[in-house]
């Protein structure tokens, strides 16, 4: 297994977007999905494109590694413009090709929401490519925090998505040194029929659950020899601290908020 | 030398059907002290150690740790003062790093974070780990990942280290790494130490020997006094170091060798100064 292999998409940089508190990050998204769908004049669209393109290349990740992490997307993107294109019949027929009519309603209205959808998946895929999963776990804890008054387990919901994430590599591991085993055994997990395939995985996927929950019990077992005993009176190595970055970025959001607003028809 | 932790009449088993783990068994281990405790597989080793720490408790007998007794409501003071290392280094790494995973027991036990900072350095440091602090579990070998196992247990300051097997799963050049480890964390700072093992190389260096055999304790003495019952060890299961096995046939062809030799060295000691002591 290679050493570089990273969890989710991450790319490690010193970027302001980098530097920046994961729950003003998480906090400035919300919004902005939620502001997305206000936007209605090339004004407001454009103010939009303007701030999520501007974070986008403040990253400094390159711009074929954004694209290509698109790339699933940019087939939903294209597909929502024609659709449009053929459903929307509003406004003046722009050209007709044999007996069907192309309406300019049409056009605006799939270029707009290709561009919402853009937007979004832009500003979504930035908090993934510029924070760790361990931020986001922790923004997620302390962001949660209210809901300990009403008993929800946000400490212990916190730690199993970081134990997750110490465990995916090592199960990882484990899979291929038990398929390769397999493997030696005979068990054939690449030709065949795909009825026979599927049968194959069933000699991999049981001695991994096996294993996992050895793990488990074993890892239950070295965290009480250490001491856990829950959430409580729990002290933390991590800490998040919302800086004067965080402070002028919110400003920054804040002035894009009220910009939409006045640049909306 | 005063007594740290005392085992008194202790029975144990895991439940009322199956036949005693352990069986009266009594033996103390002092302040500073570096016991190790060794057995064949299912001579209840292990359970010793979980006993020590709470992570069992004993059906009949007691078990004191620095002069309080181990029960329900003083399990997360003595967790404080004893540490343990395990078996597998995989499944005892909770952090996402190296760093993350010195501080877990810290956290547990609520030290503040200025604290924190200061002794994941110092722990990492004396394992010769410092320069792995953002090291993710699966970039790092298997001794490296025991010698953070160990340092996060030396975060937590605790006054005893229990290694239960913990070079059971490593190569051979990672068992001397941690072997070499525990030595140096030993000298360098007051704790005792019980290592835990069946394999007899690694008990040479200890201070005091623990042999224990089906759920008993089986002999007690320093490593020299061990290796001299041989035959009793073989026949318990357990397997002679070379020089020990050399040392028995060279006195059985008819050398006179006096003192039970240690290492190469000693048994070298002792065959070159053979003929003056004839």
């Amino acid at each position: 297994m290679s050493s570089s292999m990273i969890i989710g998409q991450y790319v490690p940089g010193n970027s302001v977007i980098h530097r920046l508190d994961p729950r003003t990050k998480i906090t400035i998204i919300f919004f902005f999905v939620l502001i997305v769908f206000f936007a209605n004049s090339v004004m407001s669209y454009g103010l939009l494109t303007l701030f999520a393109v501007g974070s986008a290349v403040s990253t400094k990740i390159p711009a074929n590694y954004l694209i290509k992490g698109l790339l699933p997307v940019w087939f939903l993107i294209v597909f929502t413009f024609i659709l449009h294109l053929f459903v929307t019949k509003e406004g003046e027929v722009l050209f007709s090709i044999f007996t069907f009519d192309f309406y300019t309603g049409g056009f605006i209205q799939g270029l707009a929401i290709s561009l919402r959808f853009f937007l979004l998946i832009l500003v979504t895929s930035l908090l993934t490519l510029t924070t760790t999963p361990i931020e986001i776990t922790d923004a997620i804890e302390s962001m949660l925090g209210p809901l300990k008054k009403i008993r929800f387990p946000v400490h212990e919901l916190a730690l199993m998505m970081s134990i997750s994430l110490r465990f995916i590599p090592t199960l990882m591991q484990e899979t291929e040194k038990i398929s390769k085993a397999q493997a030696s055994r005979g068990v054939d997990f690449r030709t065949g029929p795909v009825k026979d395939r599927i049968k194959a995985v069933v000699p991999l996927l049981v001695p991994l659950f096996v294993s996992a929950f050895k793990r488990a019990e074993e890892l239950a077992m070295a965290m009480e020899a250490r001491g856990y005993q829950g959430g409580e009176g729990r002290t933390k190595l991590r800490e998040l601290s919302i800086g004067r970055l965080d402070i002028y970025i919110y400003i920054l959001f804040v002035l894009v908020i009220i910009g939409l607003f006045m640049t909306r028809s | 030398m005063s007594q740290f932790i005392e085992f008194r009449d202790v029975s144990f088993r895991y439940r009322e059907d199956q036949p005693w783990v352990l069986e009266n068994v009594s033996f103390t281990v002092h302040t500073d002290e570096w016991l190790a405790i060794i057995g064949h597989n299912g001579s209840g080793k292990s359970t010793i150690a979980k006993l020590m720490n709470g992570l069992l408790l004993p059906q009949q007998g007691e078990i004191l740790v620095d002069g309080i007794v181990v029960n329900e409501e003083t399990i997360w003071d003595i967790r404080k003062k004893v540490g343990m290392v395990f078996q597998n280094p995989d499944n005892q790494f909770v952090g996402t790093t190296v760093r993350d995973d010195v501080a877990f027991g810290m956290e547990n036990h609520g030290l503040p974070r200025e604290l924190m900072l200061k002794r994941v350095q110092s722990s990492l440091a004396a394992v010769g780990m410092s320069n792995y602090q953002s090291h993710e579990p699966h970039r790092l070998s298997g001794g490296q990942k025991q010698r953070v196992a160990i340092a996060s247990v030396l975060a937590v300051a605790p006054e005893l280290i229990i290694l239960d097997e913990a070079t059971a799963m490593l190569d051979p050049k990672g068992r001397l790494e941690i072997m070499e480890t525990i030595r140096q964390v030993q000298e360098n700072q007051d704790l005792s130490l019980i290592t835990i093992t069946h394999d007899l190389r690694e008990v040479i260096k200890a201070d005091r020997v623990l042999v224990m055999n089906q759920g008993r304790r089986w002999l007690e003495g320093d490593p020299r006094e061990v290796f001299a019952e041989k035959d009793a060890l073989m026949n318990i299961g357990l397997d002679t170091p070379f020089v020990t096995k050399l040392a028995a046939e060279l006195s059985a062809a008819g050398l006179n060798i006096q003192r039970e030799p240690l290492n190469h060295q000693e048994l070298l000691e002792e065959l070159w100064t053979l003929h003056s002591k004839m």
